[in-house]
């Protein structure tokens, strides 16, 4: 029997694995849309296409599996480019579909027609234009196949008009066949050996854990590799939770505003344990004062990660999962050596122990206003960490990064490699999607949030009981924040007291809206939150120019942090 | 230093765009860039000369890797490869200097391949030094057009 291109696409999602679809339709995907309701497959109609990329990127990072979009042509494909720049500078497996124009009118400049295979090259890891529909089975499986496997990434596929109405038989290739794409899973073993004699000889060690370890699921392995060592290990923002920050090996996140303890313990190493991150510009400060005196191992499952900012002493092209395990059996195989590396570290311990005790994180916990901070530290108490958390891009998300605990891998959302504000709300939504009965809080900006906050009408639509909590300074906050300490408080344009109201803007889209201005009201507010079910909007008017520390000014190196005057605690 | 890389592509459209958008989206420079078809019909072979210290092509070559539609990269600067690129020159030719420029091309194995009453278009395949040579040789008679080819390149041996 022939099927059209629509259904044959249709049938390719759900044989996929595929339940829902973050999408919204036009012209020339209304075939697509006519079929939709045949198939099992749940549609979000989000209001804006960013959002939805967004919403993908939030339940991919959250479940591991890809996130779906389906979008129509020209401006519903280029409304998607944010959401896949953010998802490709995270390495987060989404699959976007885009309509196209007709084939034969491509390249005439028709009406919606934008060149966004041309557009979104630069920012997916790979991308398709259907030409033929006898080719769209096959291309939607190599998609999804590409989005997950090795280093995951957006994977985007414009299916044009003539296509999704032309009809052939179906068939749906079982395996995909790509002769020019094989990710290397395993390390080689005579780098994991020398890795491993480097590791036993080292005296000053640090697991410098990045993003790689989460999306390789390989958290177990990294708790008993790193129990095993007993040393130090240290995330960078995309991998909370990859390790449990309340175990005592954990220093708190790395970077320019990464725990004190962490940064210096970076720049005192004698050896860099690296676990998939790739020593990014925020993580690494001054690139010749980085780690100066340690030898590093770079584990990566991206070759082009290895070498590009600093020279690996032993690089590992691998999967963080495998690597570790075989890291581990060769350790197995050295009881002895072992015991003496475990003794070693100890001085090495009395040094980051003191670091830790002399700046622990900190703010002024006495203020009349609501701290930030404090916000965060009660939201993570009332809920007992147990809770998924997106963040919009700024202070509100470094305080998040900071002062909630994360126990467990894909609980963070965050946009760290665009830094996309807006980010926050729609990737909540996604999780919840896909964990309805688990609580989904974003914890957001007054700015960020204004960016993509009209899907709040989706959640309600849905009821999806998302928990905002807007850290409302009226200010983009930590542009205000380079301007105190880098243009003498000169606040141009970084002031947004002129706000709506967040309560009312609730109210609106048909959500609860609360709102604290001072300390004591804060706990009522968000027990009040919690009960309600259903999507919230918590407005937090909190200190307006806090700062958030530890920072390292841009282009310092680790040791040149900037840490709060008075700490009083 | 200069490096030549050669590499095995899906022939598909849409596949030099990536590796050009790869190129100037990372700030690499591009000497030449070739492109054709292979016995293969599914595979085009791309021979690259660029430049950079050694950490820059590593990245060239590593990217090029990751590429979903490259098959292979080989920088064969490293080993023993023959290297050609062929020139068509236009140069004057009036009665005086004809006899010279037919001396040159005669030294160089080069061919006339065009006549008229005012030029000749010569046609020389070689590596870098021989064009370079003959070309230095003809300039000062008076070059009026050349159009290269970009290099092309091959490992000796099996
Ligand atoms: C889309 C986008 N535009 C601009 C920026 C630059 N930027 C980084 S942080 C920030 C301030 C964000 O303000 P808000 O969301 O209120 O967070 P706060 O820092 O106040 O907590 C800005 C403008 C960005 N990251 N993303
Ligand atoms: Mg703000």
């Amino acid at each position: 029997m022939k099927l059209t291109g629509a259904q044959i696409f249709l049938e390719s999602l759900v044989r996929e694995g595929v339940k829902h679809i973050f999408g919204h339709p036009g012209g020339v995907v209304l075939t697509i849309y006519d079929e939709l309701p045949k198939f099992p497959l749940k549609h979000f109609l989000v209001r804006h296409e960013q959002g939805g990329v967004h919403m993908a990127d939030g339940y991919a990072r959250a479940t591991g599996k890809a996130g779906v979009v389906l979008v129509t042509s020209g401006p519903g494909a280029t409304n998607t480019v944010t959401g896949l720049a953010t998802a490709y500078m995270d390495s987060i497996p989404v699959v976007c579909f885009t309509g196209q124009v007709p084939t034969h009118l491509v390249g005439n400049d028709a009406f919606q027609e934008a060149d966004i295979v041309g557009i979104s090259r630069p920012c997916t890891k790979h991308n398709y234009l259907v030409k033929d529909v006898n080719d769209l089975a096959r291309i939607v499986r190599e998609a999804f196949y590409i989005a997950t496997t090795g280093r995951p990434g957006p994977v985007l596929v414009d299916l044009p008009k003539d296509v999704i109405n032309a009809q052939t038989e179906f068939h749906w290739p079982e395996k995909v066949h790509l002769r020019s794409y094989n990710p290397t899973y395993q390390g080689h073993p005579g780098q994991v050996a020398k890795a491993v004699d480097l590791i036993l000889q080292s005296r000053k060690p640090v697991i410098y854990v990045g993003g790689g370890a989460i999306l390789s699921n390989a958290s177990p392995e990294l708790v008993s590799f790193a129990t095993k060592l007993g040393t130090p290990v240290a995330p960078t923002l995309m991998a909370l939770g990859a390790f449990p920050m309340t175990h005592w090996q954990c220093t708190g996140m790395l970077g320019m505003h990464g725990e004190y303890q962490a940064n210096m313990a970076m720049h005192d190493a004698d050896l860099l344990i690296a676990i998939g991150p790739r020593f990014d510009d925020r993580v690494t400060g001054k690139l010749d004062e980085f780690a100066p005196c340690a030898k590093k191992i770079h584990l990566d499952i991206d070759p082009t990660s290895i070498g590009k900012n600093i020279r690996a002493d032993v690089p590992i092209v691998g999967d963080a999962r495998e690597v570790l395990r075989q890291m581990m059996a060769e350790l197995d195989g050295r009881p002895q050596e072992l015991e003496e590396f475990k003794a070693n570290i100890q001085e090495w311990w009395a040094q980051v122990r003191k670091w830790r005790e002399e700046h622990p994180l900190s703010y002024d916990r006495t203020s009349p206003n609501i701290k930030p901070q404090y916000v965060i530290e009660k939201l993570y108490e009332l809920t007992g960490g147990d809770a998924i958390v997106s963040t919009g891009v700024g202070q509100h998300q470094m305080w998040a990064a900071q002062f909630w605990k994360f126990d467990r891998p894909r609980t963070f959302l965050t946009s760290g490699g665009l830094g996309t504000m807006g980010y926050g709300f729609p990737a909540a939504v996604g999780a919840q999607v896909a964990f309805p009965d688990r609580l989904v809080i974003d914890i957001d900006g007054d700015g960020s949030f204004q960016m993509t906050c009209q899907d709040l009408i989706l959640a309600a639509e849905h009821n999806l009981p998302v928990k905002v909590a807007i850290i409302n300074n009226g200010y983009i906050g930590m542009v205000r924040q380079w301007q105190e300490f880098f243009f003498r408080r000169n606040y141009s344009q970084s002031d947004m007291a002129c706000q709506p109201d967040f309560v009312k803007l609730a109210e609106a889209y048909r959500c609860a809206g609360l709102r604290a201005t001072k300390p004591d009201e804060m706990v009522g507010v968000i027990k009040e939150a919690l009960a309600t079910p259903g999507p919230v909007v918590m407005d937090f008017q909190v200190e307006r120019e806090e700062n958030c520390f530890p920072m390292i000014p841009a282009g310092g190196a680790h040791h040149q942090m900037i840490l709060p005057e008075v700490m009083p605690s | 230093m200069k490096h030549t890389i050669s590499v095995l592509v899906e022939n598909q459209f849409g596949v030099l765009a990536r590796v050009a958008g790869l190129f100037s989206g990372r700030g690499f420079n591009i000497e030449s860039l070739n492109v054709a078809e292979t016995m293969d019909p599914t595979v085009s072979r791309m021979t690259i000369v660029t430049s950079g210290h050694d950490g820059i092509i590593e990245q060239i070559e590593k990217q090029l890797n990751k590429l979903i539609n490259v098959i292979k990269v080989h920088d064969l600067t490293a080993e023993s490869h023959i290297e050609r690129e062929m020139v068509l020159v236009k140069v004057n030719a009036e009665a005086t200097n004809r006899a010279e420029i037919l001396r040159i091309v005669d030294i160089f194995r080069a061919k006339v391949v065009d006549v008229t009453p005012r030029t000749y278009t010569i046609e020389i395949t070689g590596d870098e030094d021989k064009l370079e040579a003959f070309l230095k040789l003809l300039k000062p008679i008076g070059i009026r057009e050349i159009v290269r080819t970009g290099k092309v390149a091959m490992a000796r041996g099996g």
